[in-house]
């Protein structure tokens, strides 16, 4: 994958360097957008789907300027709160694109302000990790872990990924997206509960799927961020106990002044406050968008045409996903049993991941985020992009994932692939829809490895941990 | 004296009297046909029927001539005006005219056009509508019965006519038309094909011509919207674009450039002759018509022949001038009055068919005797409408527009102004699966692009909705007068279909219907001398009304990405393998527990495992990325399990062979 390759860079650098190749980023992508006129990305299916189209939101902006309903037609299916935001830096100028550089500048301080919280995250996370590690005495590990910032590491991955570069350079709102799912999940590191809070509602209130992110949210502000299984803390306690029994309740006394944030047991007091927090940030976005959409359809309207959009799969235009494909051949009778069936295939696995990864909630984030953008029904590449820079933060645990070179090769030829066939199809008509579809086939298929070897991995690394805390006493 | 006078008032008064409750009250049938060549030497056939019932009130259920059909679908549906033509091939603006009464109310887009207005409560237009259009389709053996989806019609607010509400207009550009839809329209005739000017109707040389439209219009006052009750009246037309065959003669040439007309008559170009009226008609006309182009050319060549001294109105009454020359003499020469022009005016030559029968069956021919070049009155400005981008993907459409000549007096009154303004209205239809984006509407005007607002004055769009409803765009655009072309491009992208939805011919393309351009400041009409017997003519009081001035454009043939239609079933199979995948690796990896499979596959080592098992633990093996190792007891087991496999395959083969042989 991407980030070994950004390992064995950034390694052997300082801090200073991360600053660097951050502003460095940000360059290319100013350079880049200065021939976005050429480069033709806004058009591309990869980049933008129906839902983080900016030219739908023009369209939708033009609609409302004229005192239609933005939703009238099927054309835009976002926010009326990205209406009234981005709207009027759609509006073509006379001359210079004035209005278009800022649109796109916007986009480029989401993607920055992403990579930053990433890293904040990450630093975050990695502290909290190495002090629960250091309580359990395994030392080895720590050893190799100073080494690797993954926070830097994760941010970088993020900022130089291709796919990240391409959707910024592309105009498409996913970054807008991204940046408010990173920001809950700062938020619920750092115990901002209303930063949090706020993060997840607009998060759910721009594209519906991380609405699941409120269990992995939930955990870390009960339980804290990734740490490893409360039972080898339990264990090791007692284990302490056990053999020097004289000095156990000053040892214990020890223990808890030496892990604040690592508390055993589940912090009923912030997940009430978040879901205070989030009921009240909820009100407050449906009364925003109540106002803004109130002369046209109401709320009702705005449902139908965001969620219901997102949920019933009208729009069968070639995505990078299978769904469409799949609807658009689906005899008409089954359509909805597999509507069904392909949204319960995300809620399905949500229980189960919690139940084993609920001691690693960031990583559960992570999990969701992957599996949200495997089946969401208009996937584009900035999703991908968002769960390929939080694996970053988990380089440590991950460090013996298998396939991930084969992953890595994947990711590559699908990239260049899924254009190709693409092209073949829609524009020079030499190909077959088949051709397109089984690019989009292959992407899943990588895509559910990757899940599935980054959980296996993960839980290969917890069951490391145990022996050797079990082996160290 | 006093009393003879007395009488004779009396008299007069009756039958005055018996005359107007006469009109009032009794049906009317009357058909006409006028003949016109055109400027490319095609000739222009235009059947008018008229058919008029009287108010329900007053006369009652029962006609003798209106067809009962008809009536009935206008009682029904409470229709107050409906107009339904089938059109093959396409009116040609800049060669047949695009300002004469026939050019902008009989010249269609190809395939079927249906509009009609209700006089029912709004929300049950849509209802009116939807049995409408199946009733129609059984009426006129056509598939009007796809315009019954609300993604075939649309309702405009004042783009189209000026009726807002209850209007309802569709159009299906790929609608083949050919005689089994000329049948029952003839049918509603009373005399059909069998007498009078419809047996001209000869269907080989109809259809054989380079436009042919059939157009029916129905208007009636029977709902009490009007405070004038007139009944119903039926408006048939057909009019077709015919080739005279050119004789020897014809090939003949002039001058360097020139050649001469085809000379045609009836029986030449329709192949028969027209042997009598049908005895139910009021009046059965035939009418040529000569445009104004063509006459003032005429009278250059006459003045040439006669010297300076020629006569205006003896030359205008004659049919055989130098140009051509008429078979039979006109029972009258009709003359159109306009102010505007005073030197040269269309002039009709009339012919009763009364005086013909079966003997003396009636064959007009025309025959040119000089060559003449002359064009026919343009409208303000010619459109036309073409795609622009490749690929399947995206494009444009665009509409441009460019001022043709403007012909003598088009520009009346406006040009004394300084503002001399032009103004029209587009509008457009555009299927949803073209998914227009408005926002990108852009205005050329003489080629540079110009800020929307100046030009337009108002628009109303309503957008597409998916499998919903059409994409509708209204726009009155004002010009000065000075500009040369207009072009409004707007960017679409192409939809993609479910493969129920394409139709059997998918790689075809797609039809987008026409765009109507009209000029409501324009009125196509003529003027004629008032006079009693003029207004007894339908056709001659239609071309007095006053029509604003109309055009179509192309239709234009969308080609959109197919899916494979082959693939269903793969690809469903596909997908929910994909899908399993994930299920099922992702929940293996979930609840594995390594500690306890080892465990657990020692233990099972010890006795027999089955196949599934050796399967399952294999996939496991595989899973987890681990080379898969057969312990010893399995493969020591392996013939014992072999030998039971094969015994369960026997038996199954067995039970199955029984099966079909008892049961077959």
């Amino acid at each position: 994958m991407e980030e070994e390759k950004e390992t064995t860079t950034t390694t052997t650098k300082k801090k200073q360097c991360f600053w660097t190749w951050a502003l460095a980023s940000v360059i290319f992508r100013l350079v880049l957008i200065h021939f976005s006129r050429n480069l033709n990305l806004a058009s591309r299916p990869e980049v933008s789907t129906p839902l983080t189209s900016l030219r739908r939101l023009a369209e939708g902006y033009w609609l409302k300027q004229s005192s239609i309903s933005p939703y009238a037609g099927s054309m835009y299916h976002g926010s009326p709160l990205l209406l009234s935001i981005l709207g009027p830096l759609t509006v073509q100028r006379g001359e210079g694109q004035y209005n278009h550089l800022i649109c796109s500048l916007l986009f480029v301080i989401a993607d920055f302000m992403t990579a930053v919280l990433i890293r904040a995250t990450g630093q975050n996370l990695q502290m909290a990790y190495n002090q629960s590690l250091k309580s359990l005495g395994i030392v080895r590990l720590l050893e190799r872990s100073e080494m690797l910032a993954s926070g830097d590491i994760a941010a970088l991955v993020y900022l130089w990924n291709p796919l990240t570069i391409v959707t910024c350079v592309g105009s498409s709102t996913s970054p807008i997206e991204n940046l408010v799912i990173v920001l809950s999940l700062y938020g619920a590191c750092r115990r901002l509960v209303p930063l949090a809070a706020f993060g997840w509602v607009i998060a759910t209130h721009l594209s519906l799927y991380p609405a699941i992110l409120i269990v992995p949210l939930i955990l870390i502000l009960g339980y804290g961020p990734d740490s490893p299984r409360r039972k080898l803390f339990q264990q090791r306690a007692s284990i302490k106990v056990g053999e020097n029994p004289s000095t156990d309740i000053h040892y214990q006394q020890k223990e808890l002044a030496s892990q604040p944030m690592l508390p055993l047991r589940f912090s009923w007091r912030l997940v009430v406050h978040f879901i205070l927090w989030a009921s009240l940030w909820s009100c407050y976005v449906l009364l925003l968008c109540g106002i803004s959409v109130r002369q046209y359809g109401g709320l009702g309207e705005m449902f139908k045409s965001t969620y219901g959009f997102i949920l019933t799969v009208p729009d069968l235009s070639p995505n990078i996903g299978v769904l469409w494909y799949f609807f658009a051949e689906v005899f008409d009778y089954f359509r909805n049993f597999f509507l069904i069936v392909f949204h319960v295939n995300i809620l399905f696995m949500i229980l189960p991941l919690a139940i084993r990864l609920n001691h690693r909630p960031c990583f559960l984030a992570f999990v969701y985020i992957a599996i949200s953008s495997l089946l969401k029904s208009y996937p584009s590449v900035g999703d991908s992009a968002l769960y390929l820079g939080l694996l970053g933060l988990f380089v440590e645990e991950l460090a013996d994932m298998q396939f991930s070179f084969f992953l890595f090769c994947g990711y590559v030829g699908i990239s260049f692939l899924s254009p190709v066939m693409h092209n073949l199809w829609i524009w020079r008509g030499t190909g077959n829809a088949n051709f397109y579809f089984a690019t989009a086939m292959a992407y899943a298929c990588f895509q559910i490895i990757l899940v599935v070897e980054s959980v296996s991995a993960m839980l290969n690394h917890d069951r490391m941990l145990r022996k050797l805390s079990i082996m160290k006493p | 004296m006093a009393a003879v006078l007395r009488f004779l008032i009396a008299v007069l008064l009756f039958s005055s009297i018996a005359t107007a409750s006469l009109s009032q009250e009794e049906e009317e049938f009357s058909e006409e046909l006028l003949l016109k060549p055109l400027a490319d030497r095609k000739v222009l056939a235009h059947f008018h029927f008229e058919s008029k019932a009287p108010p329900t009130r007053t006369y009652g259920h029962h006609h003798r001539l209106f067809p009962k059909a008809l009536y009935q679908l206008v009682q029904k549906f409470r229709i107050r005006e409906m107009e339904l033509s089938f059109t093959q091939g396409r009116w040609n603006y800049e060669r047949w005219g695009g300002f004469d009464p026939i050019s902008s109310s009989n010249a269609k887009p190809p395939g079927v056009e249906l509009w009609a207005v209700f006089d029912v409560p709004h929300d049950l237009v849509d209802a009116s509508w939807k049995n409408l259009t199946h009733t129609l389709s059984g009426l006129f053996c056509a598939s009007i019965n796809f315009l019954e989806s609300s993604t075939a019609y649309s309702a405009p607010d004042w783009g189209f006519q000026p009726f807002s509400g209850s209007l309802r207009y569709g159009s299906l550009p790929r609608e083949a038309v050919c005689t089994e839809n000329l049948t029952p329209w003839l049918k509603l005739l009373p005399c059909r094909d069998k007498a009078g000017l419809a047996t001209l109707m000869d269907r080989p040389s109809i259809y054989r011509g380079f436009y042919h439209s059939q157009r029916l219009r129905l208007s009636s006052t029977e709902f009490g919207s009007t405070e004038v009750e007139s009944g119903i009246a039926l408006d048939q037309t057909l009019t077709v674009v015919l080739q005279p065959t050119t004789s020897h003669r014809a090939s003949m040439t002039y001058s360097s450039d020139s050649v001469l007309q085809p000379s045609w008559s009836l029986s030449s170009i329709f192949g028969r002759k027209v042997s009598g009226r049908c005895v139910l008609a009021n009046s059965s006309n035939v009418y040529v018509q000569v445009e104004r182009g063509l006459m003032s050319e005429l009278k250059i060549l006459h003045a040439e022949d006669e010297g300076s001294g020629a006569d205006n109105l003896t030359f205008e009454k004659t049919w055989n001038n130098p140009g051509f020359e008429l078979s039979i003499a006109p029972n009258r020469v009709i003359k159109e009055v306009n102010i505007l022009h005073d030197e040269t005016s269309i002039v009709l030559y009339e012919y009763l068919i009364d005086n013909y029968s079966n003997s003396e069956p009636f064959d007009l021919g025309f025959t040119w005797k000089f060559p003449v070049v002359w064009s026919s009155p343009q409208a303000p400005l010619h459109a036309s409408r073409f795609l622009m981008g490749s690929g399947n993907e995206r494009g444009a459409i665009a509409i441009s527009l460019k001022a043709t000549e403007p012909s003598d007096g088009l520009w009346f009154a406006d040009t004394i102004e300084n503002s001399c303004m032009l103004r029209f209205n587009v509008f457009q239809v555009v299927p949803w699966y073209v998914r227009v984006y408005f926002h990108t509407l852009q205005v050329f005007v003489d080629g540079k692009p110009q800020s929307v607002t100046d030009f337009i004055e108002r628009m109303r769009i309503s957008p597409s909705e998916d499998k919903v409803s059409p994409g509708v765009m209204e726009m009155a655009l004002k010009l000065p007068c000075c500009v040369k072309s207009v072009t409004l491009t707007l960017e679409f992208d192409k939809g993609f279909l479910h493969i129920d939805e394409y139709p059997p011919d998918a790689n075809q393309g797609f039809d987008i219907p026409s765009a109507v351009i009209s000029f409501p400041d324009f009125h196509a009409s003529m003027h004629f001398l008032k006079d009693d017997s003029l207004n007894k003519s339908p056709l001659l009081s239609k071309f007095q009304e006053r029509s604003p001035v109309l055009c179509y454009t192309e239709v234009l043939l969308v080609p959109l990405t197919t899916p494979d239609f082959s693939m269903p079933y793969n690809v469903i199979t596909i997908t929910c393998t994909v899908f399993a995948l994930y299920f099922g690796s992702l929940l293996n990896v979930l609840r594995r527990r390594v500690g306890e499979e080892e465990r657990f596959l020692k233990s099972k080592d010890s006795k027999k495992t089955g196949r599934l098992g050796q399967l399952l633990s294999k996939l496991f093996a595989k899973l987890r990325g681990k080379s898969w190792e057969p312990t010893q007891t399995q493969s020591a087991s392996s013939s014992l399990i072999s030998s039971k496999l094969i015994f369960k395959v026997i038996l199954v083969a067995g039970i199955a062979a029984g099966w079909q042989y008892y049961s077959g």
